[in-house]
């Protein structure tokens, strides 16, 4: 179906003659056939929002519906690239026009000229269904490759392919000419099915012991970071993508800058794979568009990286997708919005932007495959409140779609407290549904702990507030003494440090010791500052000390080390409390 | 020449509005296309010609933003010539040493260099696959900036000032005297595109540049400030071709200078309202963080290419406000900000940096061992804790008298004056970042080496030879209750809105 141009406005185009469109439909515009999709629909006039620069357009240029919704390409050769918001390669794209990013480009996003092996693992007559395993493709410096039959896909084998097979071609043909082939697009806009979600009592485990232990989320959930200036949210990502429980992590940097992206694309591929000793890039996958890269490309992107997520999640991967940032994704719907002559909402949002982004972290989630297996995203979003207020739309709307908040504090990270999550301002409402898991996994009374833990910060704080306005001389040994202990707390316990091997990953069961020893300590200690002993002798027999390098313990010693500890405190409490 | 075949003519506009001129009916013109507006002249001689670009199209009519003034187009009798060619600039290594208008015509009565490349003015995006990761230390002979937050080659940081305050002093002294350590002088060149710049402001700049004796490595893009606003717009984007241009094809360090953010995002305002946009925070449009991004984020580096270029803009915050969309959308996309302070103004400190709101996102790229000295992070780290609890106990003693405060407290009270008078506000000399360092050393010598906890006990033992580091003393219970105290209320500050 073809068109012309009758406005261009911005990253706007409005074409006539373009009948029967559809909503989300890809459109071809202009003689240099950039790439756009309908998003509005108004009798024969369509509005397109252009992936590309539109400066040099003219009006009565064509406009060719191309009569499929924008699309990702699903199939070997995602991990480890590195694409832009609508999925063209970005390396390939370099290798071919050069240093800056031309117009009219098109590249597909997985490499024809790369030559892949199947290997089937159906036999004709055997029946398929949707979701189901039929081979597995492999190359050369690649990760092997299981290849499902797209969802609606379902038949009869007629034959199979072996050997050597290009990804469009098809590898298993079905009865009633229908074929399976290594690729398989999905439009990003729609999620991906499953056969049913799973509840949500899995923890995403992040190996950072302030998150798992105090605000968790399920495998499958949604976490927001808040992060202005400086505030460490770079450290935490790459803690994340290096240690969290996910075997594949889907990085989405949005709108963000070229220069920082520049960084990310330069440690990726040298940060090591703590799990298999190789680069940390073969289990990554990069979506990225810069501020300065085509306004529309960078609202699309997040649903092209959350389409990539789904891919593994439906071969029963746990998928980590993280998001940075969602404010330049919000920024981006609003700039559009406003081209479209829309009424704005709150701060010239448009109306609809809570709706967009609850809907869009709806797509996270635990899930049976339709394969029959178990996948789960866990997604990850980054926000940028501008000037640090949170009370601003994005952050506001974000809070309501997603079930846990880690704020971040430059203050923290100021301190080199990291990762500099802030206790008092974060929150996970999945904790409660977690806790089984944890008592069950870690340990019992886990939660029990962990609530003693969270008054004793909460005590701090109050004393804290006390003591400025008094002085700590007026406080009693037996308050010094929790404002101590929490001090343990804080730098023995909550803070960790990425640098030590020991210490940069920790599993819930170390955790849990760790915090049992703290506490046990506070507690015994407390015995003995109310049977008389001064707290200064306490503080001076050398177990505080040990207390705060307890992390850098490897987690297989730490139950040994606990008993040893705890068998000095209980013989230097005692000598004490006999003096 | 072809162009007479595109070429279109339209006899008479629509209507004029603000900057605006609308040709009804929209012959075939293209987005962003140069459109020549002629006048009609006296008893039938050709008259006067002003420019204009294409910003949007529709059957009803074309939208004309007019680059010059638009007094005087009498819209029914102008003649309107479609060009047919989006704007383009001649670009030259010939241009240093050159003074240009807005719009990259000669100012200097020189004919116009020949062009070597006619690039889009718009620019295009660097593909992120090749920008290579800034890494090299700029030595900008400014202590707040060298020591605390340091430039790389690549970075686009901006100098938020308010009005009245040098920020201009500030741009001028560090475009005739940075340099890179191991580099020649002649790889280096600036570009300076002054915004509706008063002749006050240019003048000065012009001076400086000529006394330093650097204006012939120096191109300059001029719109004053009786210039049309809207040539403004083009002002940033022909200078940052023209600095791409030296940057990458002929490989030279370029330093580009752009003052005023806020007279340029003016403009941006004015034309998006004449065109009944709807308008977004302050009657900003709603694209100004994306049209903002296509300016800042040309600086940077690219693989394999020698040249580099790096980004200082002026930018005064309307009523000193941090807040405001001009500065906040700048921050977003700036990789960290130098904030002029009016208070430290008053007190005669010359640059009249304040260090704590100030940050220079990728010093930690170009900063260190092997880029400028082990001890810089360190040092760096300390004296911004200590000035930072030395401004608390400024505000303290404001309230409680400074004869009621202990001697920990007096001494970082004196401290942050001594800080604040003798590394910041170093007037117009040259530093060397060691002299700098050193300076760092003198003033943080009034502590106990406890007091310096973000120092290494190696470093510190080094600098103050064996013994004086000592065994840290058990911390007492006081000082954790001091920390935390600091701790929750930072945490308190944060939660804000968090239900």
């Amino acid at each position: 179906m073809s068109g012309r141009i009758v406005q261009v406005a911005g990253p706007t185009v409005v074409a006539e003659g373009l009948g029967g469109a559809a909503l989300n439909e890809v459109v071809r515009v202009g003689q240099d056939r950039l790439l756009g999709e309908v998003i509005r629909i108004d009798g024969d006039l369509v509005t397109v929002q252009v992936y590309e620069e539109t400066a040099g357009l003219a009006l009565g240029e064509p406009a060719e519906g191309m009569g499929a919704p924008l699309a990702a390409e699903l199939g070997p050769g995602l991990l480890g690239a590195i694409f832009d918001g609508v999925q063209r390669p970005l390396p390939e794209l370099a290798a071919r026009e050069g240093d800056f990013l031309g117009r009219g480009a098109t590249l597909p996003a997985l490499d024809r000229a790369r030559a892949w092996e199947f290997e089937p693992a159906v036999r004709p007559g055997d029946a398929v269904a949707p979701g189901s395993r039929v081979g597995t493709a492999r190359a050369a410096g690649a990760p092997e490759h299981p290849v499902h039959a797209p969802p609606g896909t379902a038949g009869r084998v007629a034959a199979v392919r072996s050997g050597g097979i290009g990804l469009e071609e098809p590898a298993v043909t079905l009865e009633g000419a229908r074929s399976i082939a290594l690729l398989e697009r999905w439009p990003v806009r729609r999620p991906r099915p499953v056969r049913r979600r799973l509840a949500p009592d899995v923890p995403f485990l992040t190996g950072q012991r302030v998150l798992d232990c105090f605000f968790p989320v399920s495998a499958g959930g949604t976490a927001v970071v808040p992060g202005g200036f400086g505030t460490g949210k770079t450290v935490l990502e790459q803690s994340l993508a290096k240690w969290a429980a996910a075997d594949v992590v889907v990085y989405v940097g949005c709108g963000e800058r070229g220069n920082e992206m520049a960084e990310v694309l330069d440690e990726f591929p040298r940060l090591e794979d703590p799990r298999t000793g190789g680069p940390l890039l073969d289990r990554t996958v990069l979506v990225v568009n810069t501020s300065n890269m085509p306004v529309a490309a960078r609202e699309a992107s997040i649903y092209t990286g959350c389409t990539i997520a789904e891919y593994f999640r439906d071969m029963g991967r746990s998928v980590a997708l993280m998001i940075d940032s969602t404010s330049r994704w919000a920024e981006a719907l609003r700039e559009i919005a406003a081209r479209l002559e829309e009424m704005p909402g709150e701060e010239g949002y448009p109306t609809y932007l809570a709706s967009r982004l609850a809907r869009f972290y709806e797509r996270a989630g635990r899930a049976e495959t339709l394969g029959g297996g178990e996948g789960a995203v866990t997604m990850v979003g980054a926000i940028s409140p501008p000037g640090g207020d949170l009370s601003e739309p994005v952050t506001q709307c974000s809070l309501r779609a997603t079930g846990a908040l880690w704020a971040l504090s430059a203050d923290l990270a100021h301190r080199r407290h990291f990762p500099a999550v802030d206790w008092t301002a974060s929150f996970s409402l999945e904790a409660e549904q977690l806790a089984a898991w944890f008592e069950r996994e870690a340990g019992s009374g886990y939660g029990a702990l962990r609530d003693e833990a969270v008054r004793l910060l909460q005590r701090e704080r109050e004393l804290a507030e006390v003591a400025e306005l008094v002085g700590t001389e007026s406080l009693q040994d037996a308050e010094r003494l929790v404002l101590e202990s929490a001090r343990l707390l804080r730098e023995g316990f909550l803070r960790q440090s990425a640098l030590d091997p020991a210490d940069a990953s920790c599993p819930p069961g170390k955790a849990f010791e760790m915090l049992r020893l703290l506490l046990e300590w506070h507690r015994r200690a407390s015995a003995a500052v109310g049977g008389g002993v001064p707290l200064r002798a306490i503080l001076e027999t050398g177990v505080p000390a040990k207390l705060l390098r307890l992390g850098q313990i490897p987690w297989q010693d730490i139950r040994r080390a606990g008993e040893a500890l705890r068998a000095e405190v209980a013989d230097a409490l005692g000598r004490l409390e006999v003096e | 020449m072809t162009t007479d075949l595109v070429t279109r003519r339209v006899r008479g506009a629509g209507a004029l509005a603000g900057p605006l001129l609308f040709l009804e009916g929209g012959p075939r013109a293209r987005l962003g296309e140069v459109v020549r507006i002629a006048l009609p002249g006296e008893h039938g001689a050709p008259g006067e010609e002003r420019q204009g670009q294409v910003i949007a199209m529709s059957r009803e009519r074309i939208a004309i933003q007019v680059l010059e003034e638009t007094r005087g187009i009498p819209p029914a009798r102008a003649v309107v010539t479609l060009t047919g060619e989006v704007a383009r600039l001649g670009v030259s290594r010939a241009m240093l040493g050159r003074i240009l208008d807005g719009m990259g015509r000669p100012a200097d009565g020189l004919p116009p260099p020949i062009a070597e490349a006619r690039p889009f003015i718009a620019g295009a995006a660097i593909n992120v696959a090749r920008r290579e990761k800034p890494s090299e230390f700029i030595e900008t002979g400014v202590s707040a900036i060298d020591g605390l937050n340091t430039l790389v080659r690549g970075q686009k940081l901006p100098i938020f000032s308010c009005a009245g305050l040098p920020a201009g002093r500030l741009a001028a002294q560090i475009a005739c005297q940075a340099r890179v350590r191991g580099a020649g002088a002649e790889a280096f060149a600036v570009v300076f595109a002054a915004m509706g710049a008063p002749f006050r402001e240019h003048h000065a700049f012009l001076e400086a540049f000529r006394t330093a004796g650097v204006l012939d490595r120096t191109v300059v893009f001029l719109n004053r400030a009786d210039d049309p606003p809207i040539e403004r717009l083009m002002t940033p984007r022909c200078a940052l071709t023209c600095a791409e241009h030296l940057a990458f094809r002929h490989g030279l360090h370029v330093l580009a200078i752009l003052t005023d953010v806020t007279s340029y995002c003016e403009a941006l305002r004015e034309v998006a309202l004449a065109r009944d946009e709807v308008p977004g925070r302050r009657g900003y449009p709603g694209y100004m963080y994306t049209d903002l991004a296509t300016l800042f984020e040309r600086a940077g580096r690219i693989r394999g290419r020698p040249g580099s270029l790096t980004q200082l803009s002026v930018l005064t915050m309307p009523d000193d406000d941090l807040t405001h969309p001009i500065p906040d959308l700048t921050g977003y996309i700036t990789e960290g900000q130098i904030v002029l302070s009016r208070e430290l103004d008053r007190r005669g400190v010359q640059p009249p940096i304040d260090v704590l709101p100030s940050l220079s996102r990728l010093m930690g790229l170009g900063a260190g061992p092997g880029k400028t000295r082990e001890d810089h992070r360190p040092v760096a780290d300390q004296l911004y804790a200590l000035y930072a609890r030395g401004r608390d106990v400024r505000r303290m003693a404001a309230i409680v008298g400074a004869a009621n405060l202990g001697d920990e407290e007096k001494r970082l009270l004196a401290f942050a004056e001594r800080f604040e008078a003798e590394l910041v506000g170093q007037g117009g000399a040259f530093r060397t970042i060691e002299e700098t360092l050193e300076l760092g050393w003198r003033l943080l010598g009034d502590f106990p080496p406890s007091a310096l906890t973000r120092i290494p006990e190696a470093l510190l033992r080094a600098r103050r030879g064996a013994g004086a580091a000592g065994p840290p003393p058990a911390e007492a219970p006081g000082a954790a209750v001091l920390r935390a105290g600091a701790d929750a209320g930072a945490a308190g500050g944060e939660g804000r809105g968090a239900p």
